[in-house]
């Protein structure tokens, strides 16, 4: 990875207003970004501005407000295809999230080319979002899904790949788990699905926020990921395809804008990207997305990842250093074979009352079974404490949370 | 601000560290019903014994949890042996009227929180403060609403 100058920290912070908040008379300390990110000012005003000035509904319109309102709309579009290098607008098709964009691809793509018995392979680590719509899908039309296992440190073990993907129409895997924080090696997969005449679809909610993509040089046919997770606001995702996937698709929600034509007896549909958009779109939610790819790009993804990599080597190595047996942070060791998430065991405590104690700290963490629970069950756990890190969080955050750990194993000792 | 010695009573903790009724009953022909928290993250199995006279003859609690939902369960199983159904109906209202939790009333107004003084909690008393930090109060009840569950098919 090229040298990249450090972030200045003081600076972006000062752009998220909500850092600045205190919660129980402590200055917040969020890491809980995995769930959802915070939001800079930029964002916020682009949306507010959006409504202020130019709010008008978008491709309907010839009067001024809305043909600027459809021009920022569209351009937002275009920023968002230039940040993950798509090849074209047309591929980029807004939707409320991740979870909805993959559950487009299984119910347009997946009912129009599979059917009974068609092989979809998935991983342990998947998040609900890209394994529910295929148990439907199962219980729909009897299609037979396959799991990769994981190694013992929480990585995709790779030694069966290619009989577990032998006459598979689909693979669909994260790009980095949500719980694990493990980095999978998506181009080695891609190639795999390819080469037996499987699509790829790849999860991106984790690593499109945190790293640069370049959906071509991943090799993927579909990307999913949702804006709320890369400083974006909530309400608006993106589902990426392949044109000429795209293009063969039928409608998955029918209505307005992804007509061409109406009549009594039939309809046809938009071009591509609007054949999959209906209805109103969620306007203001896309500028600001489009606001928060601007954000981010000027901020550099690979000086952000630079960050967190950073923040990576020094959580684990105060964590570890500070409980030692206390503490299980889950998934590799090796910094650069994960992101900046980090699921933990702290002594035999609950994680429901590690994140009450830590609440107390204002150290926002996440406990639960963060929506994979095969995986939680995998790894011999009910549930998980989570922490996250993103471009805004500093060594700092992270001494807080080993102070509020330390306080917690006082508080529940005995 | 609600402190944390508000949640974690002394009695609650020493539920939590020392549950009550841990185990399993070979099902059938005890009734076994699993509970999951809305807040993920906890998960409870009740096995429950009913004789002719719906009474609970034997209890026990297995699953894996919180602080709060452990030593609920804990609590809820010493509190609940022998009883009759009916009795543990009465308990659970009472509870739940503790934690603010009340059945809206068949005239569909909104009901006033009233409590049911002449139940006796007992150590349940520990849990009270688990309304001030209501995002918690699911793991107080998980138990609960399971065991009630758990009646329910047990006796259709």
């Amino acid at each position: 990875m090229a040298m990249t100058t450090p972030l200045d920290i003081e600076s972006i912070r000062a752009d998220f207003p909500l850092l600045a908040r205190s919660v129980h008379d402590t200055p917040i300390v969020y890491l809980d970004s995995a769930a959802t990110s915070q939001k800079p000012t930029a964002v916020l005003d682009a949306m507010d501005t959006y409504y202020r000035t130019v709010n008008a509904n978008v491709h309907r319109g010839v009067y001024y407000i809305a043909e600027q309102a459809t021009n920022e709309l569209e351009a937002a579009r275009e920023k968002v295809r230039r940040f993950i290098n798509a090849p074209s607008v047309s591929e980029i098709i807004f939707t409320k999230n991740a979870t909805e964009s993959l559950n487009l691809i299984v119910q347009s793509w997946g009912r129009a080319n599979l059917a009974a018995g068609d092989v979809v392979v998935l991983s342990h680590m998947e998040h609900h979002a890209n394994i529910v719509p295929w148990h439907m899908l199962v219980a729909e039309r009897g299609i037979e899904l396959r799991w990769i296992p994981l190694t013992a440190d929480g990585q995709l073990d790779l030694t069966d790949l290619d009989s577990l993907l032998e006459g598979a129409k689909v693979l669909s895997v994260t790009a980095m788990s949500n719980v694990l924080g493990t980095l999978n090696p998506v181009r080695q997969l891609t190639d795999a699905a390819r080469a037996v005449g499987a699509i790829s679809i790849i999860d991106g909610c984790q690593s499109v926020p945190h790293s640069a993509t370049d959906v071509q040089a991943l090799g993927a046919d579909f990307v999913a990921f949702s804006g709320h997770k890369l400083c974006g606001p909530t309400g608006i995702g993106v589902m990426w395809g392949r044109e000429e996937l795209l293009a063969a698709m039928p409608p998955f929600i029918g209505g307005g804008e992804m007509i061409r034509d109406v009549r009594l007896d039939g309809f046809t549909c938009n071009d591509l990207p609007w054949k999959f958009e209906a209805g109103t779109p969620a306007i203001a939610e896309i500028i600001g997305l489009g606001a928060a790819v601007d954000y981010l790009s000027a901020v550099g993804m690979d000086a952000i990842r630079a960050h967190e990599l950073m923040l990576t080597e020094y959580t684990l190595r105060t964590l570890n250093d500070r409980f030692g047996d206390d503490i299980t942070i889950h998934g590799p060791a090796d910094p650069d074979l994960r992101g900046g998430v980090f699921s933990f065991a702290f002594k035999d405590l609950h994680p429901h009352d590690i994140s009450q104690i830590l609440d107390q700290h204002a150290v926002c963490v996440r406990a639960g079974h963060h929506c994979a629970k095969p995986l939680m069950k995998l790894m011999g756990v009910g549930a998980t404490a989570r922490a996250s890190v993103y471009l805004y969080n500093t060594t700092a955050d992270i001494d807080a949370l080993a102070e509020g750990l330390d306080a917690t194993g006082a508080f529940f000792a005995f | 601000m609600p402190g944390l010695e508000d949640l974690y009573r002394e009695i609650i903790l020493d539920h939590y560290r020392n549950p009550r009724n841990r185990g399993e009953l070979e099902s059938p022909p005890a009734h076994r019903v699993e509970g999951f928290n809305p807040l993920c993250g906890d998960e409870i199995v009740v096995y429950l014994e009913l004789d002719e006279d719906r009474r609970i003859t034997d209890i026990r609690i297995g699953g894996q949890g919180c602080s709060i939902s452990q030593s609920s369960a804990s609590m809820m199983s010493a509190a609940v042996k022998g009883r009759t159904v009916d009795e543990v109906s009465d308990l659970t209202r009472a509870f739940k009227a503790m934690m603010s939790i009340h059945e809206s009333s068949l005239g569909g107004e909104t009901a006033e929180p009233v409590e049911l003084p002449e139940i006796k909690l007992g150590d349940l008393e520990a849990l009270r403060g688990v309304v001030k930090f209501p995002v918690r109060i699911k793991c107080a009840t998980l138990a609960w609403n399971t065991l009630a569950q758990g009646i329910d098919e047990a006796l259709a």
